[in-house]
């Protein structure tokens, strides 16, 4: 059994007992301890069931790389499922579940599917459900959704909170162990500005667990010393808990801070993202130990042996009481040498080398420890926890020789560097033949913007497997990352270790080499996604040669550990089933991130309320008082209607139509978007931006006019008004008005450039108020001032001028068929402007009106909307708008386009309105139908709708829509097909698309 | 005008800085040739400051000027003279190509206040806070909308940004200070 | 994520400032062009594997738009030149040429 030693362990505090919570058992564990300390420390070696065959599972690691150990951590809306508990630091009141299995984690039903493991191999999913079609929806979806994920969704709220920061420096140090140490006393003593993040919550990494000495010190008394010298220096920072999570192009790193994941409820944000922008990297990210393939490689309590002298030294936890030591290399003797001083049992060192005589292997022999070269494990005996091993020639087929009792199995198969950081901006590996590792090619480096490298590798990152060379290769990188960031050179000499001599490791892909089928098919890979020995060989078999494919068909390397484990073993597997070198079949490309991220962290500071900014006018909390029901515009947020007590959105809009109609309305129009062009080219520059003539605009006047792009689509429309000699003010649509300015600006500043024009958007410089209706004059007048009379201030003119005490614009403009003013006042007096309106239009029948009343009264005199009757395809030309296109023009934007062959094509679709027989509404988007079929047995379409609304005025459906040949075919009628399942079809004539007031007689008063 | 009022009314937030909305102030943009003497004659009669050079923001007794663009200043005045500023810079400049608009009530203006005020605003615009001294100004974005900002001095930040957003960018400085979010 | 100088303000950008704008020195063609000139000006677009001149607008600080000479492979950025011009700068040209001989330079 697993369980803690009396004595022992350097990162936990046993004065601070922390009480946890795991499938609903009480237990303990000590300050400083992970999730997976506390847990074996309490005997739970079952911590979850597999993703595919659901067999037992427990920790394999201790670190980031765990595979296994993965748990539904915390309740209601601090629940996050798939957590690894060797990266959970334990805390008091922690709660973490098991998952992946039911009914529970000792009796998993699902587990039927091991024994059916024959039956679903590499690439089952895509052989099994492929027919019939149907079966996929209703049988093959269902079972698959039901048995596959991991941990559970949560159902509630994330209440907690992150942010974002931005952090710029001259040297990230990426991992806090003493190669990252080393190189960050270089480059803090090169004065250059330092960030060093380490991923666990405390220095030094693993150097402490393997022992030696540091510059004559004890490695934890140097690590000691050199964080108190770092912290000593104002340039360098250092964080903890803080996992560098990706490295990007041009120097940018994300770093992952974990806050407060072990005070939840504090008060701090949970997650913070730091997105850093450094001049140069210098990843000291160690390097991850390999698993063993032998047959039963992933019953519970079977580790990675550095896992097991981690748990051991670092948190006085013992895996087993009899470990078995599994090596193909000289560092699984410090976990044999490090039980037995702990005074556990260890009957054997199993090392695959057909000799052992390095001197760690002796000193193995002299502590009286069997060590046996040349062997190798048969298969691990055990169900849900290792019972013993069967012993065999390491050079066999795998006949057992004996039979040794055990609880535990430490299994070491050498050493990877993490090459993640190095990798992820392209910086190249190249195979090291000595330690059967990729490691980083440093002529290969990632470069940046100025082309040079801003990666440098440090440590054990590097493929420096001692820890003398470690220090030696980590303190010249902190120097050479310093030296390209501008820092200055130094002298100070770095640590220094004793060099420690080793016996070359052997690789061991297989174990044994000749293992038969029986064993491969238990031999496991991915221990996450349950991808054994024989899945790959299978691909390799079924024709998969590239590493990209065979990972994407067997899904090795593609779970949430993303195969740090796996990978290696698995590509060296493929190698040798396609009968080729590791590094020709290289590697599967390293993404961020480095494991996975919180949701939380990546959305930041952007959740509730600050999602995505809103955009309100002055009038904006009028509107909501009002309890005005608010549509979206771009970012802005418009009335769409302002329903009184008892009144549906629908009645509400007729009743304001009626109202605007025969008394009068208000409408808040701050939106729409408001451009000054201003200079002595400005006319100029207006003929080329409008399809119609601007320049000669007379001043104190207004005009409609559109925008096309160069493509020659409608784009924007507005009114333009001439302000002065040099001035004109654009309207643009409310949606319109950054795009529109940058147009301008764009064309000012790449096309024009020697045009002397200035352009400034003054769109919430001003509230914008349209005063329409029978009664607009009325108000206005009450309100004294200005003379806004028919004679002083005609249809199509604007003033400048007093409104009652307000400094006022006023356009007599209409997009209703009434009498209208378009009234802009400084915004800051905007709200106090419509209270005034109110107020005194109280008497004339004032009511507010929205959005869509304002749709309708447009629809009703037959105006287009930008958005309805276009979308980015639709010509001026095929709205009936040539009277707005100037014919003298030489050149404006879109005018070449519009003269191509199929702009001018007569077969294009053109606007009309439309009014159906019986006077229903015609249903928004619908397809006119015509004769005959298309070629792909399709009905040929005639014509769509773009608008369509019940008209309160005229009391029946009325609608715009573009028609082949519509213009020519007035009177006809069309057939509108439905689509709402009821198979009927909507007769509509067509007609003119001005259904109201055709001559402007209510607008000219 | 006595019923004018700023977007947010003066609101603030007292959190490990302090932020509060500026309230109704004046802001002018003048765009025209920075090097031209016209330019340069207009600024310091309406301001009293001095032509501020790339990336700077210079003060004088009736206010402070930005560069905002190689043709582009920000004058940040008193509310009340704005239109009147507008006028007389409009005519200093007479027959110069130059545009000079009020845009006082298309801004909101916050000032975060403490020892950590770039810090705070490191949590939500890329640039980088740190080197950012009183004298200098920097237009980028906070989350996801453009703001300038620059130091009055060591400990307090002065963010504008737009009127419409006026909202948004408060929530966002007042999530940023919550008590709890210190980095350092 | 890149970060170029914006050649206007003297800052380096985050990405995240700044608007790309595609290719950039495109020779506007209007009324009276060739149908052929027209189509090359809207639709036809260079795609180089290695050195590119590319249009950025620095969109939340100065608002100016800019070009940048980068490579599309390794994003090393040779240098940014301010919009107003019809062909990059020769001194900026002969730094790249130089780099890479083997580039077939501006054309």
């Amino acid at each position: 059994m697993s369980t803690r030693l009396a004595q022992g362990g350097r990162l936990i505090d046993r004065s601070k007992p922390k009480n946890f919570t795991f499938n609903g058992k009480r237990m303990k564990g000590y300050e400083g301890d992970t999730l997976a300390a506390a847990l074996l420390g309490e005997d739970q070696m079952l911590m979850g069931r597999s993703f595919k065959y659901h067999r037992p599972r427990g920790v394999v690691a201790s670190g980031a790389e765990e595979p296994n150990a993965l748990v539904n951590l915390g309740q209601g809306e601090r629940f996050e499922p798939n957590q690894r508990v060797t990266t959970t630091e334990l805390f008091d009141g922690l709660y973490a579940t098991s998952q992946n299995h039911w009914p529970s984690l000792e009796f998993d039903v699902g587990v039927v599917n091991n024994y059916a493991a024959r039956f679903l191999p590499a690439g089952f999913y895509y052989k099994t459900f492929m027919a019939p079609k149907a079966a996929w929806k209703h049988v093959f979806e269902p079972i698959i959704r039901k048995s596959a994920g991991l941990g559970q969704v949560p159902t509630e709220a994330d209440v907690d909170r992150y942010e974002h920061y931005y952090y710029h420096t001259d040297v990230v140090i990426i991992g806090g162990g003493v190669a990252g140490l080393a190189s960050a006393l270089a480059a803090g003593r090169s004065g250059a500005k330092v960030l060093m993040m380490e991923q666990t919550h405390h220095w030094g990494g693993r150097a402490a667990v393997d022992g030696g000495e540091i510059d004559g010190q004890s490695v934890d008394a140097w690590i000691d010393a050199a964080v108190a010298e770092l912290e000593g220096m104002e340039n360098v920072t250092l964080r903890t808990r803080m996992m560098a999570s990706g490295v990007y192009d041009h120097g940018y790193v994300l770093g992952y801070e974990r806050v407060a994941d072990h005070t939840p409820g504090d008060g701090r944000p949970r997650h913070r993202l730091w997105r850093i922008r450094t001049k140069q990297i210098v990843t000291a990210t160690g390097a991850i130990e390999r698993p063993l393939s032998f047959a039963g490689n992933d019953i519970p309590g079977v580790m990675l042996a550095s896992a097991v002298r981690d748990y051991a030294v670092n948190w006085g936890v013992s895996i087993g009481d009899r470990t078995v030591v599994v090596t193909n290399n000289d560092d699984g003797y410090r976990t044999a040498l490090t039980l037995k001083e702990a005074g556990m049992e260890v009957p054997a060192v199993l090392d695959a080398r057909a000799e052992a005589t390095g001197p760690l292997a002796e000193a193995a022999r002299a502590a009286g420890i069997r060590v046996e070269a040349g062997k190798a494990i048969a298969k691990v005996h055990g169900g849900k926890r290792v019972t013993g091993v069967s012993v065999c020639l390491q050079a066999g087929e795998g006949s057992t020789l004996e039979e040794i009792k055990c609880d535990a199995v430490a299994m070491s198969g050498g050493w990877s560097p993490v090459v993640h950081m190095w990798s992820h901006c392209g910086g190249k590996l190249i195979w090291d033949e000595a330690q059967a590792h990729f490691r980083p090619d440093p002529n290969r480096a990632p470069t940046s913007h100025d082309g040079e490298a801003f990666v440098v590798t440090a440590g054990t990152a590097s493929g420096a497997m001692s820890l003398a060379e470690t220090l030696e290769d980590a303190y010249a990188a902190g120097k050479a990352a310093s030296k390209a960031a501008g820092g200055k050179a130094i002298r100070k000499a770095g640590p220094k270790a004793e060099a420690e001599a080793e016996q070359p490791m052997a690789p061991v892909w297989i174990m044994p080499q000749g293992a038969g089928p029986q064993k491969r098919m238990k031999m496991w890979l991915d221990y996450q996604n349950d991808v054994k020995v024989s899945d790959v060989q299978l691909a390799a078999r079924e024709g998969y040669e590239s590493v990209e494919h065979t990972k994407r068909y067997t899904t090795l390397g593609m779970a949430t550990d993303q195969g740090k484990l796996s990978n290696i073993n698995g590509l060296a597997v493929l190698s040798d089933a396609l009968d080729q070198e590791i590094p020709t079949t290289g590697t599967t490309t390293f993404r961020p991130p480095y494991t996975p991220i919180s949701f939380g962290a990546i959305a930041g500071e952007a959740r509730h309320e600050i999602f995505q900014p809103i955009r309100r006018t002055p009038m904006h909390q009028w509107h909501e008082d009002a309890g005005a029901y608010m549509e979206p515009v771009g970012h802005w947020r418009r009335p769409y209607c302002y329903a009184k007590p008892g009144e549906t959105n629908e009645q509400a809009v007729h009743r304001e139509v009626l109202n605007t109609r025969e008394n009068l309305g208000l409408l808040d129009a701050s939106t729409l978007g408001k451009l000054i062009v201003k200079g002595p080219d400005a006319g100029k520059f207006m003929d080329m931006m409008y399809t119609n003539m601007m320049s000669n605009l007379a001043i104190g006047k207004c005009r409609y006019g559109l925008m096309c792009s160069e493509n020659g689509f409608l784009s924007d429309d507005g009114v333009v008004a001439r302000i002065d000699e040099e001035t004109w003010l654009c309207h643009t649509t409310s949606g319109g008005a950054d795009r529109i300015h940058a147009w301008m600006e764009e064309w000012l500043q790449t096309e024009w450039w020697d045009w002397k024009v200035y352009v400034a958007n003054v769109t919430e410089q001003l509230a914008q108020v349209a005063v329409v209706g029978p009664n607009a004059r009325k108000v206005l007048e009450k309100l004294g001032g200005m003379d806004l009379s028919k004679e002083t201030l005609p249809f199509m003119q604007w003033a400048d001028g007093k409104i009652g005490e307000f400094d006022a614009r006023v356009y007599r403009i209409s997009f209703s068929g009434e009498l209208s003013y378009e009234i802009a006042v400084p915004a800051s007096q905007g709200r106090a402007f419509w209270d005034a309106l109110l107020e005194a239009g109280e008497e004339f029948g004032v009511m507010p009106y929205g959005t869509e009343c304002l749709h309708i009264m447009r629809a009703e005199k037959g105006f287009i909307m930008i958005g309805d009757e276009t979308d980015g395809t639709v010509i001026p030309q095929d709205l009936g708008l040539n009277w707005a296109i100037s014919k003298k023009k030489e050149d404006f934007l879109g005018k070449r386009a519009q003269q191509r062959s199929h702009m001018t094509d007569p077969e294009r679709w053109k606007l009309v309105g439309l009014e159906t027989l019986d006077g229903s509404v015609l249903p928004d988007g619908a397809y006119a139908v015509g004769e005959g079929n298309n070629v792909h047995g399709q009905r040929n379409m005639i014509g769509r709708v773009t608008s369509t609304y019940y008209s309160p005025t005229l009391k029946k459906g009325i609608a715009m829509g573009l028609v082949l040949h519509g213009p020519d075919r007035m009177g006809e009628v069309i057939s509108f097909p439905t689509v709402d399942g009821s198979n009927t079809v909507i007769k509509a004539r067509i007609c003119d698309p001005v259904f109201y007031d055709k001559d402007g007689e209510k607008q000219n008063v | 005008m006595s019923n004018a009022v700023s977007a947010l009314q003066g609101a603030s937030f007292d959190g490990y800085c302090k932020v509060e909305e500026a309230g109704l102030t004046g802001m002018i943009t003048l765009r025209g040739d920075l090097a031209s003497d016209g330019v340069a004659k207009a600024v310091k009669a309406v301001t009293g400051a001095a032509m501020p050079g790339q990336g700077e923001v210079t003060e004088g007794a009736k206010g402070r000027v930005g560069w905002m663009s190689p043709d582009e200043l920000l004058l940040i005045v008193d509310h009340a003279d704005a239109a009147a500023i507008v006028e007389a810079a409009t005519a200093s400049l007479g027959d110069e190509h130059s545009l000079v608009v009020n845009v006082s009530d298309a801004r909101a203006v916050y000032r975060v206040k403490g020892a950590a005020c770039r810090e705070v605003i490191a949590k939500l615009a890329p640039a980088d806070t740190s080197v950012m001294q009183p004298g200098m100004l920097r237009r980028t974005r906070i989350a996801q909308i453009p703001a300038a900002f620059y130091l009055e001095d060591d400990e307090t930040a002065v963010l504008v940004c737009f009127r419409s957003v006026a909202q948004y960018a408060f929530d966002l400085l007042k999530d940023a200070v919550e008590p709890g979010g210190e980095v350092f | 994520m890149l970060i170029l100088e914006c050649p206007y303000c003297g800052v380096m950008a985050d990405e995240t400032d700044l608007h790309g704008g595609g290719e950039a020195h495109l020779k506007r063609f209007g009324p009276g062009s060739s149908d052929d000139d027209f189509e090359t000006y809207l639709f036809h677009r260079k795609n180089p594997k290695g050195v590119h001149f590319e249009r950025w607008r620095h969109v939340s600080g100065c608002g100016k738009w800019f070009h940048a000479a980068r490579n599309t492979m390794t994003l090393e950025v040779y240098g940014t030149y301010p919009a107003q011009t019809y062909e990059p700068p020769k001194d900026l040209v002969a730094k790249i040429k130089k780099k890479h001989p083997e580039w077939g330079g501006y054309e």
